[in-house]
């Protein structure tokens, strides 16, 4: 192998009808290169990846200046060529493994197609070659794993699963697109050591990702993508710690952890730090002892914490460690099936219907997906004027109130005849924020309230939640799987494992200082921008993400 | 990928179908007769001339004359209202007590769901036809006990949709939000289940409008509905029935009535449908 370029492309174009997705760009992988590609929701950064296997879809019109794979001249492949192409040249991986692989086939049967169709072994030593790819990408048994269909594994395993099919032809480059953005942290460190253990051995591999901590870890170049066209490249540490493009700039800056706490995300309105943070009051929410049991499996294990006014309480965990079950007790909208759940000195059980219905107004929610969280026949006027009832505003008052409460999270009146299906993600949260803070609560439990957005719309909704604990005095109960967000917000953090609390204590020692071995696993695999790569251990690029001074709104 | 929905989401939406149009068209006439008679014909339709009595379909007499002469046209004009009335009536009838009986199965707990949901499955395994026929021996015939009785066996289902959809709903996302609101429950079954429980029987309902119709004309045909000299489809339909080999054209027009109009009910639901399942995606 030489060192050629395993794919080059210059001055790729993709539209869709008039739609132009992808703009001038130009990149090149070479063999044992990690190149990224890091951009939001819509930047073109997954049309891009797929035009280099001619998978852009019906409808789409590509051009380039050049697109060579293999050495190849690719602008001329017909079908056949490509299908040649994926699969023994370039493997491809995709985020969402659940839906990418045939749920009615076992994985072991996916795999041993890719094999069986490029007749990259022959037909008898198909089987043995499958398991021999489980294991190499570290599924722990997988004799067993080979026969079980997707909805028996894990995410991680699924994931890996994913990956062995991709890598089945041994191809020489990898393509994975967000290959770890559904998983846990600790499983995305497995996953990103596993690319990374592939790219060592020789193989090229193309990251996709909106997550630049990701991509510090693995690539050795950046590009910045937005908007179709590619604004920054270079050497990951220099993108990482000099940036010279405005919107990489504000896109580090608008990554929560501890090195933002205090200071704000998105570069809107400078970085005022808000009103020093009030000394914590009485205790608003009580949980002592909850427990909870689905179909005979322990989801929540004596689990016991304090709320108090004005503060904010970070509950982390990863997915299955019964953290959301944990809300929705103190929200008194399940059961529990031991140990009490008190809001302002009372549980749930000793109230009348009438008294739950007030303590329900003290305390709001703001869920992940304010999607299905809005009566889908409602529009955002009809949603307020419902919030704002249940905080006892007479009817003539409602209009102007709503008006009051959009212009506290950001938005204007134009959006009250609008359904929250036509707004964006971030707007929808902004509208479900809205809403909760209708009836004067006086605390706030957000269930994973910006996991579904995009880093500078996550740093928007984090600054406007900062801003309205500054400005009303909640205490907030912010549940959340991701370290970094936990780290940001909270005062005070309770870690959830298995259903259990494995750690409570002050955010600054939990995160400097860990007592429990559980703690340490899952600070040690959040991917940072201050540990570029394992091997290049020696750049310490903190100093640099913090959030500089810009003017530049993100849009 | 931003590219990718928004090209999706300008697509242009599929016009009107010329079958949706002709459909629509002929419901439109159908109601008109049922609402002003008078616009369409100028008889009446007991309007009787011995003299003139079975003559097939020509001058003045479009659609023929019946056994003691009178205009058949006029009488399927006049005919319309009762055909309509015993299908919609029957339907609105099912759709209510049937919407009661599903949310109050979803909702009131375990012993209400179980006798509400044995009673359906009860109706539902005796034939249709059987049960309305056990109904009118009771009350007698007549069309308003026609209504009940078609009203009484297409219920279970009604309430069965709804009780399903009710039991999906209340565990979604939006009734939770509500929930935890701080709303009534009276609110929220109100304001939050039953619209959104609501919206697919609709589109049920007005393809089951016809079956309704056809429903109501049998029994007339069986003379246990609306009874002669009352101008009804299927009564129509019985009468012309001896005079078939020597007159089709009493029997087949009001045959012919109520086929086009379950068919044009049908064809217009189910537009319907297309339409709110492609705005629900």
């Amino acid at each position: 192998m030489n060192g050629d370029p395993l794919v080059e492309v210059e001055d790729l174009t993709v539209s869709f009808g008039a739609i132009e997705a992808v703009r001038g760009v130009s990149l090149a992988v070479s063999p044992g290169e990690c190149v990224a590609i890091v951009g939001e929701s819509g930047s073109g950064k997954s049309v891009t990846a797929r035009s280099l296997i001619g998978l852009t879809g019906e409808g789409a019109t590509v051009g380039a200046a050049r697109l060579r794979v293999g050495g190849q001249d690719a602008l001329a492949f017909g079908e056949r060529q490509w299908r040649q192409v994926r699969g023994t040249g370039i493997g491809y991986v995709l985020q969402d493994a659940l839906v990418s692989l045939d749920p009615l086939r076992p994985v072991g049967r996916e795999i041993a197609e890719t094999l069986r169709l490029h007749r990259a072994v022959p037909r008898a030593e198909i089987d043995g070659r499958v398991i021999e790819l489980l294991r190499e990408v570290g599924v722990p048994e997988p004799e067993l794993r080979a026969g079980q269909y997707p909805h028996e594994l894990s995410g991680g395993l699924r994931q890996r699963a994913l990956i062995a099919s991709a890598i089945a032809c041994d191809p020489e480059l990898l393509i994975a697109d967000e290959p770890t953005t559904a998983l846990d942290v600790t499983v995305q460190a497995q996953i990103l050591r596993l690319l990374d253990e592939r790219r060592r051995a020789g193989t090229a591999l193309l990251l996709i990702s909106h997550d630049l901590a990701v991509v510090a870890r693995l690539a050795d170049r950046v590009l910045v993508m937005k908007d179709g066209t590619v604004v920054e490249e270079g050497p990951t540490g220099r993108v990482l710690t000099a940036p010279s493009h405005p919107y990489t700039r504000a896109l580090l800056a608008a990554i929560p952890g501890e090195h933002s706490r205090g200071t704000r995300l998105s570069a809107t309105s400078g970085h005022v730090r808000p009103e020093p943070r009030r000394a914590p009051g009485e205790v608003v929410i009580e949980a002592r002892g909850l427990v909870k049991d689905f179909r005979g499996r322990r989801a929540v294990d004596e689990v016991s914490f304090e709320l108090r006014a004005g503060e904010t309480l970070g509950l982390v965990g990863e997915s299955g460690s019964g953290k959301t079950t944990v809300a929705r007790l103190v929200l008194g909208l399940l059961e529990s099936d031991g140990g009490q759940a008190l809001v302002e000195g009372r549980t749930w059980g000793e109230m009348t219907a009438r008294q739950r219905r007030e303590a329900r107004r003290h305390v709001q929610v703001v869920y992940q997906d304010p999607l299905s969280s809005f009566d889908p026949r409602f529009n955002v006027r009809r949603i307020l004027d419902e919030a704002l009832m249940v905080g006892g505003v007479p009817r003539a008052e409602r209009r102007d109130q709503a008006l009051l409460l959009l212009d506290q999270v950001g938005l204007d009146g134009g959006v009250l005849e609008r359904r929250p299906r036509q707004l964006s993600g971030g707007q929808r949260q902004r509208v479900a924020i809205a809403r909760a803070l209708a009836p004067r609560p006086r605390v706030l439990v957000c269930d994973e309230p910006v996991s579904a957005l995009d880093v500078s719309v996550q740093a928007q909704v984090l600054d406007l939640l900062a801003d309205l604990q500054a400005e009303l005095g909640m205490a907030y109960l912010f549940v959340s799987h991701h370290l970094g967000v936990v780290h940001h917000v909270s005062d005070r953090v309770v870690v959830l494992k298995e259903g259990r609390v494995v750690e409570t204590g002050d955010v600054g020692q939990i995160f400097t200082a860990p007592r429990a071995d559980y703690t340490h696993e899952l600070l040690a695999a959040i991917p940072r921008l201050d540990r570029p790569s394992e091997q290049a251990g020696t750049a310490h690029l903190v100093p640099a993400a913090r959030p500089r001074p810009t003017t530049e709104a993100i849009q | 990928m931003t590219a990718v929905t928004l090209r999706a989401a300008t697509r242009e939406r599929p016009g009107v179908r010329p079958g949706v149009w002709a459909a629509g068209i002929a419901l439109s006439l159908i109601v008109l007769a049922a609402v002003a008679p008078g616009l369409l014909t100028d008889g009446a339709p007991h309007e009787s001339d011995a003299l003139m009595a079975l003559q097939p379909p020509g001058e003045g007499h479009p659609f023929g004359t019946d056994a003691i002469g009178r205009d058949v046209f006029t009488r399927i004009v006049y005919g319309a209202r009762q055909s309509l009335l015993a299908g919609v009536g029957a339907t609105v009838l099912a759709v209510g007590a049937g919407t009661l009986l599903g949310l109050l199965a979803a909702l009131g707990g375990r012993v209400a769901d179980e006798i509400i949901m044995r009673l359906t499955d009860v109706t539902l395994s005796l034939p249709t036809l059987l049960l309305a026929l056990l109904v009118l021996t009771i009350t007698g015939p007549g069309t308003l006990n026609s209504i009940y009785a078609i009203a009484l066996y297409t219920m279970p289902s009604y309430a069965r949709l709804v009780r399903v959809q009710t039991m999906v709903i209340r565990r979604s996302g939006h009734v939770e939000a509500a929930t935890s609101l701080g709303l009534t429950r009276s609110r929220i079954v109100l304001r939050h289940i039953l619209p959104n429980a609501f919206a697919p029987l609709l589109v049920l309902a007005t393809i089951e409008v016809g079956t309704a119709l056809v429903a109501a004309s049998s029994l007339s045909f069986l003379g246990l509905g609306a009874r002669p000299p009352a101008p009804e489809w299927g009564a129509m339909l019985a009468g012309g029935r001896d005079y078939f080999s020597v007159a089709w054209w009493v029997a087949v027009f009001p045959g012919a009535a109520v086929t086009l109009t379950v068919l044009s009910i049908t064809v217009v639901g189910r537009a319907l449908q297309r339409r709110l399942e492609g705005r629900d995606r």
